[in-house]
């Protein structure tokens, strides 16, 4: 039937995959995003740059240490959230009180200082990064050849967002972060650390970059500019969610992959620009994002 | 019990005291020097009219204000410049003037969110059993339960954690004559638990046969301290500063 409308179910479905898997990129990304916001308000533009630090750790301890793709999976992420919370406590400490144009300014700044010393120690040009021997090769699904890698990052990062909704939405530590999120004064009041919270809330919302990073590292190269074109399209989907929701930015990051991917196939030249086009529908219908309380 | 002057500085059964208290919101300087102080078990209300500083008598003590000077010793360790999450664990419990029921968190959750900061709080069971509205209604979001509702729930929520210096403001506002009721009843118990509690209060009539002492504040000073026992021949005074 689909052939009817001039295009191949291989087609169609292919591209599905493949915006399902820059879907669950957008997602783990934006999450942190989420996180992030929703604790210290601040729109944290770094993030692009603290994923492709991710990747480049994840590089560097291949080159240099020897540590392969499953170390850095976990390393990665660790020591690149590490240096968020770093940030986060003599840096964005310091915002928490000011306008959120600070913030931004603050944060964008970092990514250029991030991206522009890493570009003096490696170029432009990407880095590639070996798919880890366990998963080389792939399967033939019959419309299309999945490499068993693209299938990891799918699960990967779904596996991730699922594990971080529960530990928002069900847990004790999750509900120090809502409450924080919501009334951060009367939480200290009940004798709850809430900078400390602030710090973490930080440096996991940056792990989670990190996290993205690495598996990104070997689909597409590693390169000290790989994360300001991704980021631009991840800040949309969070508009597109609504600043702050968590499972909002799961939600919008994967449906985003897809129709990117749609769009391709049916209209290929609007596929850069359908996320801003969806943004700014959005943006005018509901201004709060569809799955943010206005 | 009438305020014993020189017991109470002396022993050391004082669990708040708070002396020449000065508080700021930003440039503004809400507090001018208050002077107040409560041994375990008793009972005080902030009497005065909107604005005089009662409430932010409440937070500067809980840290929430700009900046303080002056002394706040909770159970004898010294509170002005200690951050705010620290306070709590002295035994304090606030319950705000907006209740603070978190909309992302269910009743439970609510319940189960401070910290235990002592040992002796209730337990949930012992809780549900004082507010059974809120064992019914344990996994609503906190803003779908009434005023009425969210007021037992920002109570009960201190009562857990062992705090046993309660700071509540203006508990009864805006609530039916039945929950005001069950409100008093539970503050009678708590005294009886040996609780110590400041209140701020506009509902007199609630609070008079509750406290030890009344102070009365205004231009964020105590400007007058009422006994119980002095209550009837003070009555026309005290109108005149509560009178709006």
């Amino acid at each position: 039937m689909m052939e009817l409308i001039g295009i191949s179910p291989q087609v169609l479905l292919g591209q599905l995959l493949l915006g399902l898997i820059n879907g669950s990129l957008y997602a783990v990304l934006s999450l942190g995003l989420a996180i992030i916001f929703g604790l210290l308000n601040i729109v944290n533009f770094t993030h692009g740059a603290q994923y492709m630090l991710g990747a480049v750790a994840a590089w560097a301890g291949l080159k240099f240490l020897g540590l392969n793709y499953w170390w850095a999976l976990i390393l990665s992420p660790v020591v690149v959230g590490a240096i968020g919370v770093l940030i986060e406590k003599t840096m964005l400490k310091r915002l928490a009180h000011v306008d959120h144009l600070y913030g931004l300014l603050l944060t964008f700044g970092l990514a250029l200082i991030f991206e522009g010393s890493l570009v003096h120690w490696l170029g432009v040009s990407g880095q590639p990064y070996p798919v880890p021997p366990e998963l080389r090769g792939g399967v033939n699904l019959g419309f299309m050849f999945l490499p068993w890698y693209r299938g990891w990052v799918v699960v990967a990062s779904l596996t991730v967002c699922l594990l971080t909704w529960f530990l928002i939405e069900r847990t004790k530590i999750g509900a120090y972060l809502r409450a924080g999120t919501e009334n951060p004064a009367l939480l200290k009041a009940f004798g709850v650390n809430v900078p400390l919270l602030v710090s973490l809330a930080y440096g996991y919302g940056v792990a989670l970059a990190a996290f993205s990073g690495v598996l990104a590292a070997p689909i597409f190269q590693v390169s000290p500019l790989m994360g300001s074109n991704l980021i631009i399209v991840v800040f949309a989907v969070v508009v597109i969610g609504g600043m702050g929701s968590i499972t909002g930015s799961i939600f919008t990051g994967l449906m985003m992959g897809v129709i990117e991917g749609l769009t391709k196939v049916f209209w290929p030249e609007a596929s850069a620009t359908v996320i801003f086009v969806i943004m700014a529908i959005v943006l005018l219908v509901r201004p709060a994002g569809l799955f943010g309380r206005a | 019990m009438p305020l014993d002057a020189v017991e109470a500085k002396t022993g050391a059964d004082i669990d708040l005291q708070i002396s020449d208290l000065h508080a700021w919101y930003g440039e503004s300087h809400i507090l001018h020097g208050i002077n107040l102080e409560l041994r375990r078990g008793e009972i005080v209300t902030l009497l005065g009219r909107n604005g005089a500083g009662r409430t932010t008598t409440l937070r500067a003590i809980m840290g929430l204000t700009g900046k303080r000077t002056g002394s706040i010793k909770i159970k004898g360790t010294e509170t002005v410049g200690m951050p705010t999450h620290r306070i709590a664990h002295l035994g304090v419990g606030y319950c705000p003037e907006e209740r603070g029921v978190y909309a992302s968190l269910s009743v439970e959750e609510n319940l189960l969110l401070p910290p235990v900061v002592k040992p002796g709080g209730m337990t949930l069971e012992e809780l549900y059993e004082m507010f059974p509205n809120l064992a019914e209604r344990r996994d609503s979001r906190g803003t779908q339960l009434s005023g009425g509702e969210q007021q037992m729930l920002a109570m009960a929520r201190i009562l857990r954690t062992g705090a046993d210096l309660l700071l509540l403001d203006e508990i009864t506002e805006g609530l039916a004559p039945v929950i005001v009721e069950r409100l008093g009843q539970v503050l009678t118990f708590l005294r009886g638990r040996g609780y110590t509690v400041v209140l701020v209060e506009q509902n007199f009539h609630f609070a008079a046969p509750l406290a030890d002492r009344h102070y009365v504040i205004e231009h964020g000073q105590v400007v007058e301290t009422v006994l119980k026992e002095e209550l009837k021949e003070k009555t026309e005074l005290l109108n005149s500063y509560l009178s709006v």
